[in-house]
């Protein structure tokens, strides 16, 4: 095909113009693309340094050591194998009481969540004018990282599992109002309009119009919030708010000689984290797609 | 269609309702159950006992107000005037706030109408309204006073030890001093200490106003003495609010880089050996499974505290998520583009180039930038763990257990920090994959 089809041309739109012009947008995107990328460099490597430099040990003695730890934990807990059954018993209450606070703060923040991501979306909202409130409150919600609130707590209301519950549950109230927020956006008003017919106050209309639509979605993203909580919730623990991570702490504040007890916690940890993922996958997998594989 | 099959529906329609209606009633029972169980195996009753009330009103009441300390030595006889009982809040020798006044006799008005006096020979009057003139007198470690055997509540007096709770302030005698608490809203010095020449300065005095600081241009000056402010420290709030963000973009962007290599081998499509596949699955499984507190605590006993270590952790644990993630995006590539992309004659690595990445990239993106978010968040939390950052700073506070503003200041930084990268995030998320929510 010839430019002699195209009858008279701007100069722009010959072939040879067109190329031109490909090319130099392909070098502009290539010196673009290559900024990007030495910017992203000096970002890393300038980064690595400055924490290299702020930080107690240095990066290259750390790596020669970063086996001794486990090594010793994995030799002592080797050692001491015969005791490990026994130790797992031992600390089965703290596992359950990490669960507990996890499944708790599940629970609650997702009702919360709930209210609070029907009141801010689009349509459904109690009160129309209030939407941008409640969406802020979330948004606060959920940039509140657990251990400030529960660090606060801890203080007013002493060290336990209630403080670590209440933080996680006003950080997943916000975290999945926003989720919820998002799915029932794309919810069907038809029945909700049908509800309205019928005279049918606010929360009937939600709880019969809405909450069958967007129920599957929400049970999903509310399984995959508890497993992010029983992290959560173990992390929690260490800063002395019960659990397997309060028991962590004191097994390794003790120092030497209690390392099979760390063995234990790391055993029970790894193995609850592992469990829940799988369950919680093969649920969510259910859920979204309707039928299990 | 027969009664028979008509019946057999009917009866279908009925046994669903039956057990929809069942199961209606039989899951809020559940979690009504699961709520008594926790009410007792979390103990409540007996939080609500221990519960200190006292702590959360100091709280509340710190967070936002300060409190001046007026002290008298009772053996020296020396009066002096500081903010929050810290030496780098005292005022310097001949400055006195204006409700401290008279030299022999030094007269603290707390406002109200209630007045506080110093007198000489290690005397103390209250005057409060209401309830008369309280008088006190130190003698080595006795305290003797005027207070009648039947004293209201917010009077504690023993024969070592006088203290009143007034809601103007608070007064505090021993033998050894006689200390007057004076709160005021707000969060004081936030700004200049007294050593500074721009305390008591407003913001268009020191911008627009004649140089205070002879040495220095004004705001030079007055930005310079903010941030070695001493009380506050803004230095180092700054530098952990940095190191904090450090932690997250180094974790988040590192295990970025050593995911997606490793995610191809994860991925059926591009790695046919079923061991490799394996391997790399289990790897990022147990990157994952092992949670991040636990490599935070391994990690810090190699690389000791500080922001490498945090750095490190969500490194390691976010190798395995995103791993997961970028495995199953992979796994999800429409071969029609490979096809086109091999037709031309491409070599493997053109191919993954130009076939694969371009799809995959929005979805990696997208995810890495959602991460970065969510990872601020963690570093909080592993900086207290680790000792790095703002976390660290914040928990030393609270541990403290006084300096409330202080608390909530970091606080305030933190949430505004978080929302902040949210937004960042989500705009870089629009610009560089289009605009999608």
């Amino acid at each position: 095909m010839t430019d002699a089809t195209f009858g008279a041309t701007p100069a722009g739109h010959t072939v040879e113009g067109i190329r031109a012009d490909y090319m130099a947008q392909v070098q502009r995107r290539r010196l673009y693309g290559g900024l990007t990328l030495m910017i992203f460099v000096i970002l890393m490597v300038s980064g690595f340094t400055v924490a290299d430099s702020r930080n107690a040990g240095g990066f290259w003695d750390g790596l020669n050591q970063l086996g001794d730890y486990p090594g010793e934990v994995l030799a002592e807990a080797w050692a001491n194998r015969a005791n490990l059954p026994a130790l797992i018993v031992r600390f089965l209450p703290a596992l359950i009481e990490t669960v507990n606070i996890a499944a708790v703060s599940t629970l609650v923040g997702a009702g919360a969540g709930l209210v609070l991501s029907l009141l801010s979306t689009r349509g459904l909202a109690r009160w129309p004018r209030l939407t941008p409130l409640f969406r802020r409150l979330m948004d606060i919600m959920r940039a509140m990282p657990e251990i400030v609130i529960a660090l606060v707590l801890i203080f007013v209301l002493g060290g336990g599992p209630v403080p670590a519950m209440i933080a996680i549950a006003i950080h997943t109230a916000g975290a999945l109002g926003k989720m919820y927020s998002e799915v029932a956006e794309n919810a069907d008003l038809k029945p909700v309009e049908g509800l309205t017919s019928t005279g049918a106050t606010w929360a009937q209309k939600m709880w019969l119009g809405v909450l069958p639509q967007v129920a599957p979605n929400y049970i999903s993203y509310s399984l995959l919030r508890f497993e992010i909580n029983i992290r959560a919730s173990a992390i929690l623990g260490f800063v002395g708010a019960g659990g397997l991570g309060y028991e962590l702490r004191n097994s390794m504040s003790w120092g030497l000689g209690r390392f099979d007890e760390a063995a234990a916690i790391f055993l029970l940890l790894f193995g609850t984290i592992v469990l829940f993922d799988q369950v919680s996958s093969r649920y969510r997998n259910r859920l979204t797609e309707g039928h299990a594989k | 269609m027969s009664t028979a099959e008509l019946s057999q529906m009917k009866s279908d329609a009925d046994a669903l309702f039956r057990r929809k209606r069942i199961f209606a009633f039989a899951l809020p029972a559940l979690v009504l159950a699961y709520f008594v169980y926790i009410f007792f195996a979390f103990d409540i009753p007996g939080l609500i006992k221990r519960a200190n009330w006292d702590n959360a009103v100091t709280l509340a009441s710190d967070s936002w107000s300060y409190k001046t300390h007026v002290t008298r030595d009772n053996r020296t006889g020396e009066t002096d005037v500081v903010i929050e009982g810290e030496r780098k809040g005292a005022y310097p020798e001949g400055q006195r706030p204006d409700w401290v006044t008279g030299d022999d006799i030094i007269t603290v008005d707390l406002g109200g109408d209630t007045f506080v006096r110093l007198l000489p020979d290690r005397r103390t009057e209250i005057d409060i309204p209401g309830f008369g003139m309280i008088e006190a007198q130190a003698n080595g470690r006795q305290i003797t006073s005027n207070l009648p055997a039947d004293i209201p509540d917010w009077i504690n007096a023993s024969d070592r030890r006088v203290a009143i709770t007034l809601p103007e302030g608070r007064v505090a005698i021993t033998g050894s001093k006689t200390e007057v608490f004076n709160y005021f809203p707000g969060w004081e010095l936030f700004w200049f200490t007294f050593d500074s020449p721009y305390y008591g300065h407003g913001l268009t005095e020191i911008v627009f106003g004649p140089r205070i600081d002879p040495a220095r241009a004004n705001i030079v000056g007055a930005v310079s003495d903010w941030w070695n402010n001493p009380m506050w420290l803004h230095k180092n709030v700054v530098w952990a609010i940095g190191e904090t963000i450090l932690m997250a973009f180094l974790g988040t962007m590192g295990a970025a880089l050593v995911a997606l290599p490793l995610a191809f081998m994860a991925a059926r499509r591009f790695a046919p050996v079923m061991i490799i596949r394996a391997a790399s699955r289990r790897l990022f499984d147990f990157l994952r499974g092992v949670d991040a507190l636990i490599w935070t605590v391994v990690l810090s006993r190699a690389f000791g505290p500080g922001p490498l270590t945090g750095a490190l952790a969500i490194l390691i644990t976010d190798t395995g998520t995103f791993g997961k993630i970028f495995s199953e995006a992979l796994e999800n590539v429409d071969a029609k583009q490979i096809e086109g992309v091999a037709s031309t004659g491409a070599k493997p690595l053109q191919r993954y180039r130009f076939g694969v990445i371009p799809q995959v990239v929005p979805i990696l993106l997208a995810q890495i930038l959602y991460f970065l978010e969510s990872n601020t968040r963690s570093a909080t939390i592993i900086g207290a763990i680790t000792g790095g950052g703002i976390g660290l700073l914040l928990t030393q506070a609270i541990q403290t257990q006084k300096d409330w503003e202080e608390v909530v200041y970091y606080i305030i930084l933190i949430v505004g920090v978080v929302m902040a990268m949210d937004s960042f995030s989500g705009w870089l998320r629009g610009k560089l994959i289009g605009r999608k929510d």
